[in-house]
């Protein structure tokens, strides 16, 4: 039986999605622990956003998802994929059985996200890619004078790509106010702190230079997430940005913020205690909300 | 077919321009996108007649096949227009992988390609694109050589399922064609009578097929017996017709404004090669070389990619 069955005895919208977050994280660790590879630091730490935009903010379904009118969705950073199946298989875009055939040979769940799974929108996985995307894809519905939105997740350390910043440009040129764009401000990359590899800061300021209506948010609280979203767009004629300050590795101890964990594989003794982890969260949130 | 009294057209760059015109008018899901290059696409008049449907990025070619990309998931007719050296250049990973790998069927359209830009040098040539996207799955390459089979090609782009690729030079070409030419892409059109056996077949892609079909026909004059396809396109390629025809000739040439890595040439050896067709062949091109100097003209001239090189390269294979 899938552990990410609905929930059925939520009391509230925050309470429903911040446990949904728990197990997304436990299924998100069983995932890298089978495939033996993932991107198990970015994955944790973006997973609350996707939670809130696929369980709350955007009308994207299987049984939708064929048709153009309606929201759309680019995953940019596309090494954080065990985090999108994961969000995926929630929503019924495919089984459990197909997920957990990752990474075997003619298996179309790879490490990045391929429109050969169902629910994915655009091939990713080389950095910079995802914002023009959604931009095209933004301006193709404003032309058709549709009112979807487009959500597109972006990694910080992916910010040093200068296709994001010509993207930027067509993004405020064109007023798309019906795009979203996300920051999965972690702070770390691959090689280490962003500031350390190659300075992002003043992240907000370059944003709004470049046209971005810009909100803040910690992107870990559901409650913040919900109420953020909730206020889109921000303000008319700008495209919309969103940096969510977020922990690498968020939701286990012992990966949070360790630039080691960027996608390294838990061993068996990690893994155990990463269980562990989750079901003391499941009792703390069993107890806090009864 | 054969020799006869050739018509000068226009730029194939024109003739594209004027097909977008017609079809706009029909198809308002048609968009151009340009990065700063609506006037050196002869787009100018579109742009004129429908604001809505061309889209400006800016000199930015990453962003301009990125956002086609994203246009063309939506239902859009999407026709990406760049100089070639940048477009498949600088925007190489996103023809990879927005346009190629994840299928959303832009027509990108490159254009003063291969030495077109002439003095203008290496910066603005291509002569890396056609070996660039054969290695690229999922991507349909065509080179139109003159004015009809731009018109023809153009227009089969339109409702084209995947992603393909248009290479169109800048000088006005002459009509090589009957105006009742059959032109599909994928398939070769062949320019001289069909023979039992040949001397020389010559194959050619682009501009370059002038020189070729003045070539052809110097040889026949001069007895010898020959075969002449425009290979407008190298993928898919029409693998047929040119076995066919290299069975039944004695030698192979081919001529292409591109490197003689990666291109018609290349394609075409590879083919006969693995098929049993051992002949003496010659890859007329621009070889793995500091390009020398000067127009396209001057350029064609100095690699023997003129009528007079072509004869002579033909006379050599022969003899040996």
């Amino acid at each position: 039986m899938s552990i990410l069955n609905k929930i059925s005895t939520s009391e509230g919208k925050i309470a429903e999605l911040e446990y949904k977050s728990i197990l997304y994280r436990e299924e998100i660790l069983k995932i890298v622990r089978h495939a033996g590879a993932g991107h198990t630091g970015g994955s944790l730490s973006c997973v609350d956003i996707l939670n809130v935009l696929y369980n709350h903010l955007m009308d994207i379904t299987p049984s939708n998802f064929s048709k153009i009118d309606r929201d759309h969705y680019v995953h940019s950073k596309g090494h954080s994929v065990e985090a999108l199946y994961v969000v995926l298989l929630d929503q019924g875009f495919f089984s459990r059985e197909e997920l957990y055939k990752i990474e075997k040979y003619e298996s179309p769940f790879i490490g990045h996200p391929s429109n050969a799974v169902p629910g994915v929108e655009q091939n990713t996985g080389a950095l910079g890619h995802g914002l023009s995307l959604t931009v095209g894809m933004a301006l193709a519905d404003k032309l058709d004078g549709r009112d979807n939105r487009f959500f597109t997740l972006l990694g910080d350390g992916e910010l040093a790509e200068g296709s994001n910043w010509e993207a930027c440009e067509s993004a405020s040129h064109y007023e798309l106010d019906n795009l979203v764009a996300i920051i999965d401000r972690n702070d770390l990359q691959i090689t280490g702190l962003t500031e350390d590899v190659m300075s992002l800061e003043p992240l907000r300021d370059k944003f709004e230079a470049f046209g971005f209506a810009v909100r803040e948010v910690n992107g870990h609280q559901i409650a913040d997430l919900l109420d953020i979203f909730d206020q889109l767009p921000f303000e008319a004629d700008k495209p919309n940005l969103i940096i969510a300050h977020t922990i690498k590795g968020r939701g286990v101890s012992f990966i949070e913020n360790q630039v080691h964990w960027h996608h390294k594989v838990p061993n068996d003794d990690e893994f155990q205690l990463a269980m562990d982890e989750f079901a003391e969260a499941k009792i703390a949130w069993e107890q806090k909300n009864g | 077919m054969g020799s006869r009294l050739m018509v000068m057209g226009q730029p194939n760059l024109i003739i594209f321009a004027e097909t977008l015109h017609g079809m706009a008018k029909e198809n308002h899901d048609l968009l151009v996108v340009t990065s700063d290059s609506r006037g050196s696409g002869k787009l100018s008049e579109f742009s004129d007649d429908f604001p809505d449907q061309i889209i400006e990025v800016g000199v930015a070619e990453q962003n301009l096949v990125g956002v086609s990309a994203g246009l063309a998931s939506m239902g859009k007719h999407v026709y990406a227009v760049s100089p070639t050296c940048f477009l498949t250049t600088r925007a190489l990973e996103q023809i990879k992988n927005d346009v190629a790998y994840s299928n959303n069927p832009v027509k990108l359209i490159g254009i003063s390609a291969g030495v077109s830009y002439g003095s203008l040098g290496t910066t603005h040539h291509s002569l890396h694109d056609y070996a660039a996207l054969l290695s690229i799955n999922n991507i349909d390459i065509v080179a139109p050589a003159d004015n009809l089979e731009t018109r023809k090609a153009v227009k089969a782009s339109l409702d084209y399922k995947k992603p393909i690729y248009l290479r169109f030079g800048k000088r006005p070409m002459p009509n090589l064609h009957d105006e009742d030419a059959v032109f599909e892409i994928g398939k070769a059109i062949p320019l001289m009578p069909e023979k039992e056996v040949y001397d020389v077949v010559i194959l050619a892609i682009g501009e370059p097929l002038v020189p070729a079909y003045h070539a052809a026909n110097t040889l026949v004059e001069q007895g010898y017996s020959v075969d002449l396809l425009s290979v407008h396109t190298l993928r898919p390629f029409d693998e047929n017709a040119i076995l066919e025809s290299a069975r039944r000739s004695k030698v192979v040439i081919t001529v292409e404004e591109h490197s003689v890595n990666g291109g018609l040439g290349s394609r075409t050896a590879s083919l006969l090669m693995q098929n049993g067709v051992f002949r003496p062949m010659k890859i007329i091109g621009i070889p793995d070389e500091y390009t020398v100097t000067g127009s396209q003209e001057e350029i064609f001239a100095h690699y023997g990619i003129t009528a007079d090189g072509i004869v002579h390269t033909a006379k050599m294979l022969l003899e040996q």
